[in-house]
């Protein structure tokens, strides 16, 4: 049993930011990936995915964008070849293709198994990622055994598809760039919608990612939330990494030939359902984006910011006046649903009673248990948090705590 | 049928103006299309009331001799003054009265003499769900359960065959186990 002091699980942004701060404060530590750096980036999205934010706001500490291309998005060769240089330029000691089995406790400490052995730690920094499993609704179990199923995780490019209709369901920033790229492949394609949030690429000149850093918005404390179970659910934006694309939301879908119905309600009878409630969905999606927009503008006033286009509003999201509520899904020829339904981190290998009754690791600002942290997780302490450029600075805060409370020593 | 009848049932539904109800709608079926309404005024908290007069049917509106009253409020676990049944109570109401009319009607068509009929009915509701606690947890009822006590001049199984059949023509039975479209807007 080797013994350190601290042990990162995960050498993604977040295990190599915290690597960083542990560094500057000459704590030892070691890194554990099951793959190589950046490796859900690298082996577990689909090959068209660009990040949702502009190439200038892919900040760590210690490193900022350098490129020649600051307002493009990079593909995911480019956050890889970006989280790799950052690794080899702080000297991440990384244990690379190290799968972490289990984690229990081991007297004021925690104790690691590996595949490759096993650690003893002082403290344990959780950076594994929010998106490790796809979550199904339950109703995925009522589908005809013909129809294929793909989560995000499994899905690459079209080609992947069968011949045949594809319903996908979910309206976040996946479902929505999903459904976009089926369609164009020649599918027809159904997107079920329930509540999901609109937002333009670009408003008054800027993109929206620069209105919401400098509104403030990002910097949204936990403390300042009221209901944060919430706010930690919310849908990603429908956006795409594209300065070309405004808008992929549901006008553009069904301009591009896609059918938007409701929620989906159920599977029975060879039958899909869903929920009569998309209008309702469309017209809370356009309130909340444009109370979002109507804060920038307040704030661009306050704060007298020149150069930037007058306000603007865009129209409604249409949607049918009668969505289709069933889908035959035989008779529609529906070869493949891909569930976009939503990730969840996946914590199996911790064992440890720091889950609530429904499997969720409980936390305060990333503090789970004494010398147990945890980084990357939605609205962790910030509403950036799940964001590259905001979990620099939650690494930062635990590792403050981290050497307050325990020191550098080797436990 | 394996009931044997010696007078005709009666159970108070007019069976024969129905069924020519249906030789008209085959021939005009505009005139089939309904248009049902209730109007609601919010009165004090909770507490509001429906009234239910006109409909529109047959091609024009109609005027029902006098206006029904439907109230709703909650009970005082939800810090309510409990003046009337929940939307929710009023739900499983509707879902009770249309099959059991149903039945009435299946059963006269049938000939089968009523003697009594019961519907008790129960819905479950996890109500963390309309106090925003969990998005995993619908609003709604989880779970609906009938539960039908009838006496009449037929075989238990002709009985759970005129339950069957009441289901499979309810409006309220398809309105609560199907999606529907609903429109809300602000005038």
């Amino acid at each position: 049993m080797r013994r350190i002091h601290t042990v990162i699980i995960g050498a993604g942004q977040a295990g190599l930011a915290m690597s960083y701060c542990l560094q500057q404060r000459a704590v030892p530590h070691v890194l554990l990936e099951r793959g190589k750096v950046a490796n859900s980036w690298a082996t577990e999205r689909w090959d068209s995915l660009r990040l949702l934010t502009p190439n200038w706001q892919s900040r760590l500490p210690g490193c900022t964008y350098a490129g020649s291309d600051p307002d493009g998005f990079m593909d995911m060769a480019g956050i890889v070849g970006f989280l790799d240089g950052y690794a080899a330029a702080i000297s991440a000691p990384v244990e690379p293709q190290t799968s972490v089995t289990s984690v229990s406790s081991l007297g004021d400490g925690y104790r690691v198994t590996t595949d490759k052995g096993i650690w003893a730690c002082r403290n344990l920094v959780l950076a594994s990622g929010a998106c490790n499993r796809a979550h199904v609704p339950s109703c995925a179990a009522a589908l005809p055994g013909h129809i294929d199923q793909l989560s995000p995780l499994d899905y690459r490019n079209p080609s992947q598809l069968r011949a045949g209709s594809v319903l996908v369901v979910g309206a976040s920033a996946t479902g929505v760039q999903l459904a976009a790229e089926v369609r164009a492949a020649g599918h027809e394609v159904t997107l079920a919608a329930g509540q999901h949030i609109r937002m333009p690429r670009h408003y008054c000149g800027r993109d929206i990612q620069w209105w919401m850093e400098q509104s403030g918005l990002l910097a949204t404390t936990t403390g300042e939330i009221d209901d944060l179970a919430r706010a930690r659910a919310v849908p990603s934006l429908q956006l795409v990494g594209d300065p070309d694309a405004q808008f992929l939301d549901l006008n553009a879908l069904q301009r591009s030939g896609v059918e938007v119905v409701g929620r989906l309600a159920g599977i029975r009878d060879g039958e899909a359902l869903f929920s009569g409630g998309l209008a309702n969905a469309a017209m809370l999606s356009d309130l909340k984006m444009n109370r979002t927009l109507a804060t920038f503008d307040i704030w661009a006033d306050e704060a007298e910011i020149d150069s930037l286009a007058p306000p603007e509003r865009f129209p409604a999201t249409e949607v049918p006046a009668s969505p289709t509520l069933r889908l035959d899904l035989m008779r529609k020829q529906i070869s493949t649903v891909i569930w976009a339904t939503g990730f969840r981190p996946d914590f199996s290998w911790l064992h440890l009673p720091v889950f609530d009754r429904k499997g969720r690791l409980v936390h305060s600002d990333g503090l789970v248990a004494p010398g147990l942290y945890v980084l990357g997780l939605p609205f962790l302490r910030t509403r950036k948090s799940s964001l590259i450029d905001g979990v620099g600075a939650d690494a930062a805060a635990l590792a403050d705590h981290l050497v307050q409370f325990t020191g550098r020593q080797v436990a | 049928m394996t009931y044997v009848s010696t007078t005709p049932a009666n159970n108070g539904v007019n069976t024969e103006a129905l069924i020519g109800a249906r030789g008209a709608f085959a021939e005009t079926p505009v005139a089939a299309q309904f248009t049902f309404k209730s109007t609601c005024d919010w009165i004090e908290g909770t507490y509001n009331r429906n009234s239910i007069s006109g409909y529109f049917g047959l091609g024009q509106e109609h005027e029902r001799k006098r206006t029904f009253s439907i109230e709703s409020d909650h009970p005082e676990v939800f810090a309510a003054a409990d003046r009337a049944p929940t939307p929710t109570e009023i739900v499983l109401a509707a879902l009770a009265s249309c099959l059991t009319g149903g039945v009435a009607a299946v059963a006269q068509h049938r000939g089968i003499q009523l003697h009594s009929v019961r519907a008790t009915v129960e819905g479950d509701i996890d109500v963390q769900g309309i106090l925003g606690m969990d998005p995993e947890i619908r609003n709604g009822f989880s779970a609906i359960r009938v539960s039908f006590e009838i006496d009449a001049d037929a075989s238990d199984e002709d009985i759970r065959a005129l339950v069957a059949q009441s289901q499979k023509r309810s409006a309220v039975f398809d309105i609560v186990t199907n999606p529907t479209n609903v429109a809300v807007t602000v005038a």
